[in-house]
């Protein structure tokens, strides 16, 4: 690139940063007190901890959307991955690396068990779980005890999917408009929630990663 | 200056980081990683404003968890992409 | 939950996730049963609409600004008839089209891509809307990568690159808003923003309408649709020109009517002067780009920069809407007819390029007619949706005494001629001996001529959209 576009671009961030930079510095008090409301009616979630209550209650909507851009995102890479030749060579086992594995995969499994039914009242949940199971299948897969992914098969097809459908079923059976908890079951109804989407997004995590590794002679 | 603050005006700086490298001429991977940037600048200026008079609102905080999952399934998708253009070209 | 509305997001969701489970390929059944019930919905929707004025729906209960917010007025009406009436059609269409080959994730992707237009078009906040946009784009992408092919994936990255640092230009935005104000909900923002708003809010006006702008693909930020739709199969260059780049025109509308009134006085001029360039340029390089596709989507990129004329005329008069709107319709329901016939052209000839077409006329004369019909609706000769969209537009340029505009119109209807007959008489031509042509299933053909014949009889029927569109209007 010339240097003249170059020097125009640089020229339009900075005067971009110092706009940013006073526009920041110079906030009013908000006018919509947010955390309020959701203290508020924290009791009526489900959930003691306002982050979870915020994300699968108050704000689940977004949520299942998301889960729904995750899916999206396999489909994708699915569809453009393509087996790369050059990873033969790597699959000579180390037995060190997959005892390790061995010994540390149920120990995620286990924690990321214990993530999803804490987000309930700490820091948790099953964004955090999802990302722990994930990690344990990249795991066994790097340690070369797991095979690579390339085309899912259906009972695979079937996890990723059931997170999915527990959320869509929850949200549409609610009396009254979508994704409303009857509030003696809300926390209940949370929790299913979460379950399914550790499950499924673990798996799509670990899909994405294992798409892309898939070695040539894999089926 | 509270801390809420000092994390907005370090998110007013990755954001415009990560869009300069995205906007200027380089490598694919430098782009992807722009974007990643970004997209941290503009939740720590999210979650910090909102807590810059020093309280906690989890609002952001969990809108930001959302964020930060769309972020990583568009970058999964543009990283696999990237590839398959590479793996065209030799 | 007896409201239609939530199950207009639901159901593509739902067939979408289905259509995944069932493996590659399958699904184009479910498809198209999911969608003549959400095209139901959607029209008894846009019936209580008619009766009982702007409709909101609480998700979770809570209402706004709490949880979020649905809401329907006549704008997100009409969208949703015409999202889910083309993408009805594009999908019988499609199901012959990928006949034989294996489409791995169309059908899943399909239905993603419904839920986000759906989603995005009666969404009352902002965060919410960044999430609708994110899965919009990526369905998108993902539908123009399959195929796997590294044209696909090229101009894919590129597209999803652009839209990408358009979602996080957004995102700050939506950021700057809640710390101004504490919420992201539009109806509460709406009597919360003035003319006395913090540089904040300007910045985040700024930054959210650029956003969009280049997801719409405005000039200059269009280089990256034609190629995105020019490289992708038919049916998928169909959703995109046809109903994907309308969706973030309809949120720049939307919030320039809405929330972000108050700072729009000066940026009117500037969209319609980029918009009369978008024509232009567009159709310059339609008239001279070779193969079909990428004629079909330079004109794309024409067509977009009508709706942009009409922003320095929205405050003055109610005109500037209809015409903005019939225009959005029409030309969704014409560009995907043209689509369609190219795509026809492709499986008949087996190229893609307009030399090819020669004897095209005597072989498969209801595609052609098809896309002299689109034709007809782009270049806006009576009695088509296109023609009623310009006159209105015209209508309300020299209502505001703005020539010019008017000028432009005009002159693009005379361009967009250029090339809808440079293709019409490379197909008349005789085909020389040696040229060969495959069948093509009738059902494709059909599929082809009811859009275009849709876009003609809005022109006809043009009143009752008008109605609709005139119902209320949410912030």
């Amino acid at each position: 690139m010339k240097a003249l576009p170059r020097l125009a671009i640089l020229l339009f961030l900075l005067a971009l940063a110092a706009a940013l930079v006073r526009a920041v510095l110079d906030l009013p008090p908000p006018a919509v007190d947010l955390p309020a409301a959701v203290a508020a009616n924290l009791g009526k979630s489900g959930v003691e901890h306002p982050v979870t209550a915020v994300l699968l209650n108050f704000r689940g909507y977004d949520t299942l959307l998301e889960v729904a851009v995750l899916l999206i995102a396999l489909l994708g890479v699915v569809a453009v991955a393509r087996p790369t030749p050059q990873h033969q060579a790597k699959d000579d086992a180390n037995p060190v690396l997959q005892t390790l594995a061995r010994l540390l995969a149920p120990l995620l499994v286990l924690a990321a068990g214990y993530l999803l039914w804490a987000g309930g009242h700490r820091p948790g949940g099953a964004f955090q779980a999802a990302a722990l199971l994930a990690g344990a299948v990249v795991l066994l897969r790097l340690a070369g005890l797991l095979p690579a992914w390339p085309r899912p098969h259906w009972v695979l097809r079937l996890g990723v999917v059931l997170g999915l459908f527990v959320f869509l079923g929850v949200a549409a059976l609610g009396q009254g408009a979508l994704l409303t908890y009857p509030p003696e079951l809300a926390g209940a109804l949370i929790l299913l929630i979460e379950a399914g989407l550790t499950l499924s997004l673990g798996l799509i995590l670990a899909g994405l990663f294992l798409a892309f590794a898939a070695h040539r002679e894999a089926s | 200056m509270t801390p809420g603050l000092l994390y907005a005006l370090a998110g007013v700086a990755l954001f415009v980081l990560g869009l300069g490298a995205m906007l200027l001429p380089g490598p694919v991977l430098r782009r992807i990683l722009g974007f990643n940037v970004m997209g941290s600048g503009a939740f720590l200026v999210l979650v910090g404003l909102a807590q810059r008079a020093g309280g906690v609102d989890p609002v952001p905080q969990a809108m930001v968890l959302t964020g930060i999952v769309v972020a990583l399934a568009a970058t999964a998708l543009a990283l696999a992409l990237a590839r398959r253009q590479e793996q065209a070209d030799d | 939950m007896t409201d239609p509305l939530p199950w207009l997001i639901v159901l593509p969701l739902a067939w979408g996730a289905l259509a995944f489970l069932l493996g590659p390929g399958r699904g184009g059944a479910l498809a198209i049963a999911g969608l003549a019930v959400q095209t139901g919905l959607a029209l008894i929707l846009a019936g209580q609409v008619l009766a009982t004025g702007v409709r909101v729906h609480p998700v979770g209960g809570w209402g706004a600004p709490l949880g979020i917010d649905l809401a329907v007025d006549g704008l997100s009406a009409v969208m949703l008839l015409l999202t889910q009436g083309v993408a009805l059609v594009l999908a019988i269409y499609a199901r012959s089209y990928f006949a034989g080959a294996r489409p791995e994730g169309f059908w899943p992707l399909l239905g993603f891509l419904l839920a986000a237009l759906n989603a995005l078009f009666v969404s009352a906040d902002l965060f919410n809307l960044y999430v609708t946009l994110e899965l919009l784009t990526l369905a998108a992408v993902g539908l123009v990568a399959q195929g796997g092919g590294a044209a696909q994936a090229s101009a894919a990255l590129r597209y999803l690159l652009v839209s990408l640092a358009a979602s996080g230009v957004y995102l700050l935005g939506v950021a700057l808003i809640y710390a101004t104000y504490g919420t992201v909900s539009l109806a509460t923002l709406a009597p919360l923003i003035n003319g006395d708003a913090p540089l904040a809010v300007w910045l985040a006006t700024g930054l959210v309408g650029v956003a969009l702008l280049a997801k719409t693909a405005l000039f200059p930020f269009h280089f990256w649709l034609p190629p995105a739709h020019g490289a992708a199969a038919a049916p998928v260059s169909a959703l995109l020109s046809a109903l994907v780049v309308k969706a973030s025109f309809y949120l720049l509308l939307r919030l320039w009517l809405g929330v972000f009134a108050p700072f729009t006085v000066a940026a009117g001029w500037v969209l319609a002067g980029l918009g009369a360039a978008a024509i232009l340029w567009g159709s310059w390089q339609a008239i001279h780009a070779r193969r079909i596709k990428l004629l079909v989507a330079w004109s794309t990129v024409a067509q977009l920069g009508y709706l942009f004329l009409i922003f320095p005329l929205l405050g003055s008069t109610a005109l500037a809407l209809q015409a903005g709107i019939m225009q959005a319709v029409s030309h969704g329901l014409a560009k995907a007819a043209m689509f369609a016939a190219a795509g026809i052209f492709l499986k008949a000839t087996g190229r893609d390029e307009v030399d090819s077409l020669a004897g095209v006329a005597g072989r498969l004369p209801l595609t052609l007619f098809a896309f002299a019909l689109a034709g007809v609706t782009l270049m806006g000769l009576p009695p088509s949706g296109g023609f009623l969209a310009k006159w209105l537009l015209i209508d309300a340029a020299l209502e505001a005494r703005l020539w010019p505009l008017a000028a432009v119109v005009i002159s693009g209807g005379l361009l967009a001629a250029v090339y809808v007959f440079r293709v019409l008489r490379q197909a008349f031509l005789l085909a020389p001996d040696d040229s060969h042509f495959h069948p093509v299933p009738r059902s494709m053909e059909w599929a082809a001529f009811a859009l275009a014949a849709a876009s003609v009889a809005l022109g006809l029927r043009g009143v009752e959209l008008l109605q609709l569109l005139a119902v209320g209007r949410v912030t």
